[in-house]
């Protein structure tokens, strides 16, 4: 049995040591980045790390009409819980929207509206958990993810953001588009996931 | 006999091109993480010796921790395997694959599936078996190998890849651009993540206090493998532990920064068991497969301190002898400074084979110096170069010290020998008879001789009062 092999060599080697390091008693405030979270507001904090990583963040729903009409992303996905307040906004500005994710059209999608579950100020990153997110897909398969979030939620750091996961089995943190710098070391956005990041306040 | 040895041979023979590669891609790593880590934090070395001593903690307690670790685990409904030998991780994978009618998967990068060779083995047994990240995807279609831990195609150049893609009809015409080559890439690889019907992973870190798995990618292949997929399995170094989720922030703003110059990577997952019940996609199992493959061996041995390494590359980056030879002179998936000590201890069987790696070193300590969990390379090469001379491994290249050391003590002799010797300056012994000298001169060029200025500025100094 492998298990019991593991263990027990383990268990030989670890009692055979002369001295076995302690725990180190540490703040954990010494891996916050100071300069990263200068200023007051937690969302100006985020939405200035957040451009730093090629995300874009939005505070209106007609802000996000513009955008995508411009970018001629007509057609895409959006949370049945944010079909009232922003999906039928964007209907009305003349796209189409869907409520439910059909896996087997999934090059139809330009874009996806999620329930984003939080954001952390200090390094521009959005969260997203699988209790609160309609659907893992839409926010990852089309170009362009919305994820959408209240000022409420922005956490000021990484440890912050670690100490309130709860007991989400999967939790995602998205810094920015999906990227890639594989090929001679250039920056490609938009590789496997959205090459669009957008932060819309709610 | 050959009297070179592999690593020096390897790095004479690499074409000017691929050096230009590996010297460029490394050099610039170095860069951005010194400029990303000197810009966000006052004192970035505290932060080094505070994780070190975090993953010299958990090492010590592995037992306890690894214990931990699969009781949240399973008590979140995945379902944890132990594996001791490469064997049993190939079959553990095999026979899950199998138990759920798996014939196509796609899979993400990990270290831990390189160093068991895992993809050619599921395919010998009928599974389709994709890499996802750019790089190891380029990698499984040249039958290659990946010569960096963060970059693995750090050795090839846009032209190499171009052809790669028109050769296996990933592209229908010549096009190196690299926005054309992603976009290549995504279309052929996004069919791929809906057909298959599994997506394995490595880990980064695993917390014993939940459970939670640490994966992070750029890409975000990791996270589509496990998108519309009804399996994950994860294989897992045991070393990979750490004691509570907190310590994740630690790990966490060290590893993007090592590696790539980044806070934090773009897509970090943590997760302790199947998707939520309100999830329409994702996998309804999860299994982890905590591998050991002579990791114990290395926790008993004077070289344990290499375990506590997190991939991130940094000491490939900055590593004169990397950047000159390339990441395949180390002949491991592990390459670089962490590759010269962790294979040749990992690959048990394998020591005298790769026990040329530890020498293939000038001891300069940069490695150290950029390591995120403060690794003291250096003294681990030593303590391996002494245990290839302890059993008599076979040095190629290396003259007989015995002469040396009857000179170097005797003081007498030394002297005499440190005057005399300036008549070498005069003599032509690169034409002298003798064997071990001329493979030894054969790769070296020998400094003109200065012995015995230190002796005579040490006897005509003044005392200072």
């Amino acid at each position: 049995m492998s298990r019991d092999s593991i263990f027990s060599k383990l268990r030989s080697t670890t009692s055979a040591l002369k001295k076995r390091a302690p725990y180190p008693d540490y703040d954990i405030s010494v891996v916050h980045s100071a300069p990263r979270l200068e200023g007051g507001d937690l969302w100006d904090i985020f939405a200035r790390n957040f451009k730093a990583v090629s995300g874009r963040t939005m505070t209106s729903v007609e802000e996000l009409a513009a955008f995508l009409t411009a970018d001629v992303s007509k057609h895409g996905y959006c949370d049945p819980a944010l079909f009232e307040s922003i999906g039928s906004k964007l209907v009305a500005a003349g796209l189409t929207v869907e409520t439910e994710f059909d896996r087997s059209r999934y090059d139809d999608y330009q874009f996806g509206i999620t329930r984003g579950t939080g954001a952390i100020a200090e390094s521009g990153t959005l969260i997203i958990d699988d209790f609160r997110t309609s659907h893992r897909l839409a926010a990852l398969s089309p170009w362009i993810h919305v994820a959408c979030i209240q000022h409420s939620e922005v956490v000021r750091t990484i440890p912050d953001a670690i100490a309130s996961f709860g007991d989400c089995p999967n939790i995602i943190w998205v810094t920015g588009p999906s990227k890639t710098a594989d090929v001679e070391g250039i920056l490609i956005e938009g590789v496997h996931g959205p090459g669009e990041q957008i932060a819309l306040l709610i | 006999m050959s009297n070179v040895q592999p690593i020096d041979l390897y790095a004479r023979q690499i074409s000017d091109e691929k050096q230009a590669s590996v010297i460029d891609g490394s050099s610039a790593g170095t860069e951005k993480r010194y400029a990303v880590l000197g810009k966000d934090y006052k004192d970035p070395d505290a932060l080094r010796k505070l994780a070190g001593s975090i993953k010299d903690h958990t090492l010590h307690h592995l037992d306890h921790y690894l214990e931990k670790a699969e009781a949240a685990l399973v008590k979140n409904g995945a379902h944890v395997h132990f594996a001791d030998t490469d064997d049993d991780a190939r079959n553990t994978i095999l026979e899950i694959l199998r138990s759920h009618g798996v014939t196509r998967l796609t899979k993400s990068k990990s270290m831990a599936a390189e160093e068991i060779h895992l993809n050619p083995f599921l395919i010998k047994n009928g599974i389709e078996c994709l890499e996802s990240d750019l790089g190891e995807f380029i990698i499984q279609l040249d039958n290659d190998e990946p010569s960096h831990i963060v970059k693995p195609i750090i050795h090839l150049n846009r032209r190499d890849i171009a052809k790669t893609f028109l050769r296996e009809g990933v592209s229908e015409t010549y096009n190196d651009d690299p926005r054309t080559i992603t976009t290549q890439a995504r279309v052929h690889l996004r069919k791929k993540y809906f057909e298959a019907e599994a997506g394995i992973t490595g880990a980064n870190f695993v917390s014993a206090e939940s459970g939670r798995l640490v994966l992070v990618t750029n890409e975000g292949n990791a996270r589509f493998g496990m998108a519309p997929t009804p399996v994950h399995i994860a294989l897992v170094g045991i070393e990979k532990i750490v004691p509570t989720d907190r310590d994740f922030g630690v790990f966490l703003n060290l590893l993007g920064r090592s590696a790539t110059g980044q806070q934090l990577t773009v897509y970090t997952q943590f997760i302790n068991g199947p998707k939520s019940a309100n999830q329409p996609d994702g996998p309804e199992h999860m299994h982890v497969v905590f591998m050991n493959n002579g990791r114990t061996d290395v926790l008993e041995s004077n070289c344990r301190e290499i375990l506590r390494c997190i991939r991130c590359g940094a000491c490939q980056n900055v590593c004169p002898v990397y950047r000159q030879a390339s990441g395949h002179a180390y002949r491991s998936n592990y390459a670089g400074p962490v590759g010269a000590v962790l294979s040749p201890l990992l690959f048990g069987d394998r020591f005298p084979e790769l026990a040329d790696l530890p020498k293939a070193s000038s001891l300069c300590g940069a490695c150290n110096e950029v390591c995120p969990v403060d690794i003291p390379i250096p003294d681990l090469l030593l303590r391996l170069r002494d245990k290839a001379k302890r059993e008599k491994v076979h040095s190629p290249g290396a003259i007989p010290m015995t002469p040396f050391g009857t000179l170097a003590t005797s003081p007498s002799l030394w002297r005499t020998a440190m005057t005399m010797s300036k008549a070498m300056n005069h003599l032509p012994i690169e034409v002298a008879p003798v064997k071990p000298l001329q493979d030894w001169l054969g790769q070296r060029t020998l400094p003109d001789w200065h012995g015995g200025d230190f002796r005579k500025w040490l006897k005509g100094r003044k005392e200072k009062s």
